[in-house]
């Protein structure tokens, strides 16, 4: 059994971090540059730790699959980045933006990471505004705000719908800047394909160079994971592509312990799937709920009709009826499960059913086309691309989509994982975002992780390691790694069967969406991993991988990862079915609240709710690898305790 | 709807590479050029052909992954859009569709599709940057930006990094992108104290890289997914001028900034 242990220094709750820094051992100056740390992605997390521990003197390798640090997913981040400034004098405080978040997580997120995301959230503001990131600006050349879902002040910063790709130049700005002065060593078409452990710690990665098919051995003092999030397992999701767990996946196979891995988020506003060739799900910012809203026909005979033939009696805004307080700013878990909901009662509408209309005829009324325009133009602009419809003359239909993952491998408050010397950042970790992530939190979590958390705490785990000492390429751990890679490569291109790797994918992402989907229950998730696992034993023996490994071979590369996502799915699904609660995006059907509970009948809720049950299930699963896929995982938990904010019904009425 | 492809293969930048003839299955207008590509790769894969290797990844107009000269236009026929937000809807049942690299000399070729933009990076850590160490920054709003400049400088940084406009060029010219860096910098007050020195870097380094000169014909604005003014062009030109005139003149090499 893995030893969970959170690390979580003592005393208040506000003043954690500070003493921690203090307490924290440091490395001389002169010490700095013998330690070499290797970082693998170059997103928000990545490109912003890369850059800040060589400005700190370390030596710095950094590793990403894509032919420039630039190209990482932060960069399809379209509406904001939250920090508590309080520059709209609305009554924001890091305790507020702490207990929004934390709420928003539907309390499943550990309190003292949370608190600290939020302090740090004011520098990130500052740092990327000095790197010349052009955020909106108000005339009198200040910051602007927007609100986001789930708070109730403005305290989002954006760069038009762009502000992940903004974000993600500055933090590449930064990289660059430490690249051309040789503090960090760029390694580009590279994809991570294991991690070394020698003596129980991480100290390299076996490395396939895209390109030439070499595979190389990368030492370190410490491997820095900072690969994004797994929502690929879909297929259908937001993410690029390119997205994939194998980094994560891999360490997890070496002992790292994934946690909570069934939290995953369904954004409610993506476009409609379409068919059956679809490749990928596009996002509507949620910025665009600030004005638009959310509805559906009262009645299911109207469905068909066109929208603007609908009069406005016979329109259900349903979030504003179902959550007067927060009204179509809802948070996105409750927004997706309610468009669910309304859809499963017929009253969804478009060709499939599967859809909501996002109405901006009340914003053109009161503030003009022109503002509207000037707001949300490239998104509309892009909806109609895709559709070939104009969403300032009819609604935009809309229906959740895989956005991002709350789960990821479990780290302690340093952000080191238990295998010491691995640390994990950014969506690659579970930590700050519970079960559910509010709007602008995960550019913020990125950036805090990689510009101010890991910087701090990294040197009280080098500290114990002998400077210059660390272990060469020629050893055993990093022979046998290699040899693991080389094994498995041949493997997938020797396999003479008959079904393409992506067809695999299609079918892994529709077992997902339906066992392991916007809602879940005990029966489907036993058919689920049943059907999951005959899938992974069907890949091995049919799949088929075309060209050279000694080539640039898109195929080969694509197998391995969905080998990877096959493998996830079956452990999402089985933590799905151990937490026998529903909490944020995580609905157990038979969790949920009834018309005769009592917080229903002081208003708190509404009947379908998620319903959590902290007496059982307050803690984080942290799943270990039990040394084969055919193996059930071993469950480890770290207990949530919280020392200052009380676990409540979270209600957004 | 169906259409025949014809695409350029090529194993690799050492081995030469010819035009070969694609017949696609029966696609749907509403299918993204890319998505159109992988039913043709599925086809091929299901046969034993190996796959026609392209690059995307984000398959939102926004990463700048994605490039491909689509009948002789870089990114396609819709100006402003990306080749992973081109729709199948803008062909007709029939038509034959030439799918090309972009091809510079700066971008030497991969594979088939794919070539390799990092000469782009290189420009950019000549100079794309502003030096500030992390928790050196001030509150963000001690350094107030003027609305308009702050509107200006996000036209310029919204450049995707994808290298269209030097796939436009007959110079391969890749002024567009190295303008629009610099412009972006120096646009803000932030940008100030590296202004000159940045935009000389990078023009320096652009011109190492191997583009060519710039005779402003425009193409490069045409085809920008993002629409990048040609004024950045005259922009950078001001300030690598102001660069030469203020000392440390070194040789210039190549075309210089046009």
């Amino acid at each position: 059994m893995a030893t969970l242990n959170s690390n979580i220094p003592s005393g208040p709750l506000a003043e954690k971090w500070e003493h921690h820094k203090f307490y924290t051992k440091l490395i001389n100056p002169a010490n700095k540059r013998k330690y070499k740390i290797i970082v693998v992605g170059a997103g928000l997390a990545g490109a912003s730790a890369s850059a800040t521990l060589a400005e700190l003197g370390y030596e710095v390798h950094n590793f990403v699959f894509h032919d420039s640090p630039r190209r990482a997913h932060s960069v399809a981040a379209q509406g904001g980045i939250n920090a508590a400034k309080n520059y709209q004098n609305d009554g924001d405080s890091v305790h507020r933006l702490f207990y929004d978040t934390i709420k928003g997580g539907d309390f499943r997120a550990r309190e003292a990471n949370v608190h600290r995301l939020a302090e740090v959230s004011v520098n990130i503001i500052d740092q990327c505004a000095a790197q010349g990131v052009p955020f909106a600006r108000e005339y009198g050349g200040v910051l602007d705000n927007l609100s986001f879902g789930g708070a109730q002040v403005s305290r989002t910063f954006y760069a038009r719908g762009q502000t992940g790709q903004q974000l993600l130049l500055g933090a590449y700005s930064a990289l660059n800047r430490n690249i051309a002065n040789g503090g960090v060593k760029s390694y580009t078409h590279a994809e991570m394909l294991d991690l070394v452990v020698v003596d129980g710690h991480a100290k390299g990665i076996i490395v396939r160079n895209l390109q030439t098919g070499e595979i190389t051995r990368h030492n370190g003092d410490a491997v820095v994971l900072a690969t994004g999030g797994y929502g690929n397992v879909y297929n259908l999701s937001t993410y690029a592509r390119g997205a994939n767990v194998t980094a994560g996946w891999r360490a997890y196979k070496r002992g790292a312990c994934f946690g909570n891995p069934c939290y995953t988020q369904i954004h409610p506003t993506c476009i409609p799937v379409s068919g059956d060739y679809q490749s990928k799900l596009t996002l509507m910012s949620e910025s665009l709920r600030n004005d638009g809203r959310v509805w559906v026909p009262k009645r299911k005979e109207d469905c068909g009709k066109k929208p603007a033939d609908i009069a406005e009696g016979d329109r259900d805004y349903y979030l504003e009826r179902m959550y007067s307080a927060f009204g179509n700013l809802a948070p996105r878990d409750i927004a997706s499960r309610a468009a669910k909901t309304v859809c499963d009662e017929g009253r969804g509408v478009g060709e499939t059913g599967l859809g909501v209309y996002l109405d901006f005829s009340a914003a053109i009324q009161r503030l003009g086309e022109s503002k509207v325009r000037e707001r949300y133009g490239n998104l509309f602009a892009m909806y109609q691309e895709i559709t070939n419809e104009n969403a300032y003359q009819t609604p935009m239909r809309i229906y959740p989509a895989v956005h991002y993952t709350m789960g990821g491998l479990w780290v302690d408050y340093n952000l080191m994982s238990n295998v010491p010397g691995l640390f994990v950042l950014g969506e690659a970790n579970f930590s700050d975002h519970g079960a559910n992530r509010l709007g602008a939190s995960a550019l913020m979590q990125g950036l805090s992780d990689g510009y101010f958390v890991l910087p701090a705490t990294i040197s009280g785990y080098l500290a114990g390691q002998n400077p210059g000492k660390r272990p060469t390429t020629d050893t055993g751990s990093f022979k046998e790694a290699e040899e693991n890679v080389q094994t498995l490569t041949k493997r997938m291109l020797g396999n003479k069967g008959k079904r393409t790797p992506n067809s695999f994918h299609k079918e892994l992402g529709k077992l997902m969406w339906e066992h392991c989907g916007m809602a879940r229950n005990e029966a489907s998730l036993q058919k689920g991993i049943k059907a999951i696992g005959a899938l992974r034993e069907e890949y091995w023996n049919n799949v088929s991988v075309l060209g050279e490994s000694n080539d640039w071979n898109q195929s080969l590369e694509r197998a391995g990862r969905i080998a990877d996502f096959i493998e996830l799915g079956e452990l999402m699904c089985r933590d799905a079915l151990m937490r026998e609660e529903s909490c944020g995006g995580h609905f157990r059907e038979e969790y949920q609240y009834t018309p005769d509970d009592p917080e229903t009948k002081q208003g708190l809720v509404n009947p379908g709710d998620v319903k959590r049950r902290d007496d059982q299930f307050a803690f984080v699963a942290g799943w270990e690898y039990a040394g084969a896929a055919d193996k059930a995982p071993i469950l480890n938990k770290e207990p949530l305790v919280y020392e200052e904010v009380k676990m409540s019904t979270r209600s957004y009425k | 709807m169906k259409v025949t492809l014809k695409v350029w293969r090529q194993k690799n930048r050492n081995s030469s590479g010819s035009f070969k003839t694609y017949e696609s299955p029966e696609l749907n207008g509403n299918m993204s050029f890319l998505e159109m590509l992988d039913v043709v790769n599925e086809q091929l894969a299901t046969r034993g052909e190996e796959p026609i290797a392209f690059d995307h990844d984000c398959r939102e107009g926004i990463c700048g992954t994605c490039s491909l000269v689509i009948d002789g236009k870089p990114h396609g026929p819709h100006k402003g859009i990306a080749t992973c937000q081109t729709y199948m809807r803008s062909f007709k049942d029939g038509d034959e569709i030439v799918v090309e690299p972009f091809r510079a000399k700066a971008f030497p070729l991969i594979k088939d599709l794919v070539c390799d933009r990092k000469s782009f990076d290189r420009i950019q850590h000549a100079g794309g940057f502003i030096t500030v160490r992390t928790g050196a920054a001030p509150d963000a709003n001690s350094i107030p930006v003027p609305k308009p400049d702050a509107d200006l400088a996000m036209d310029a940084a919204q450049c995707i990094g994808c290298g269209a406009c030097v796939a436009a060029c007959k110079n391969a010219s890749a002024m567009l992108f190295v303008a629009a860096k610099i412009s972006h910098l120096g646009l803000m007050p932030q940008g100030q104290p590296e202004r000159y020195k940045r935009a000389k870097a990078m023009v320096d380094q652009m011109d190492e890289e191997g583009f060519g000169a710039c005779t402003v014909t425009g193409s490069c604005e045409a085809v920008c997914p993002k629409e990048i003014s040609l004024d950045f062009i005259a922009r950078m030109n001001r300030d690598y001028g102001v660069a030469l005139l203020r000392g440390d003149p070194k040789t210039i090499k190549g075309g210089g900034a046009g």
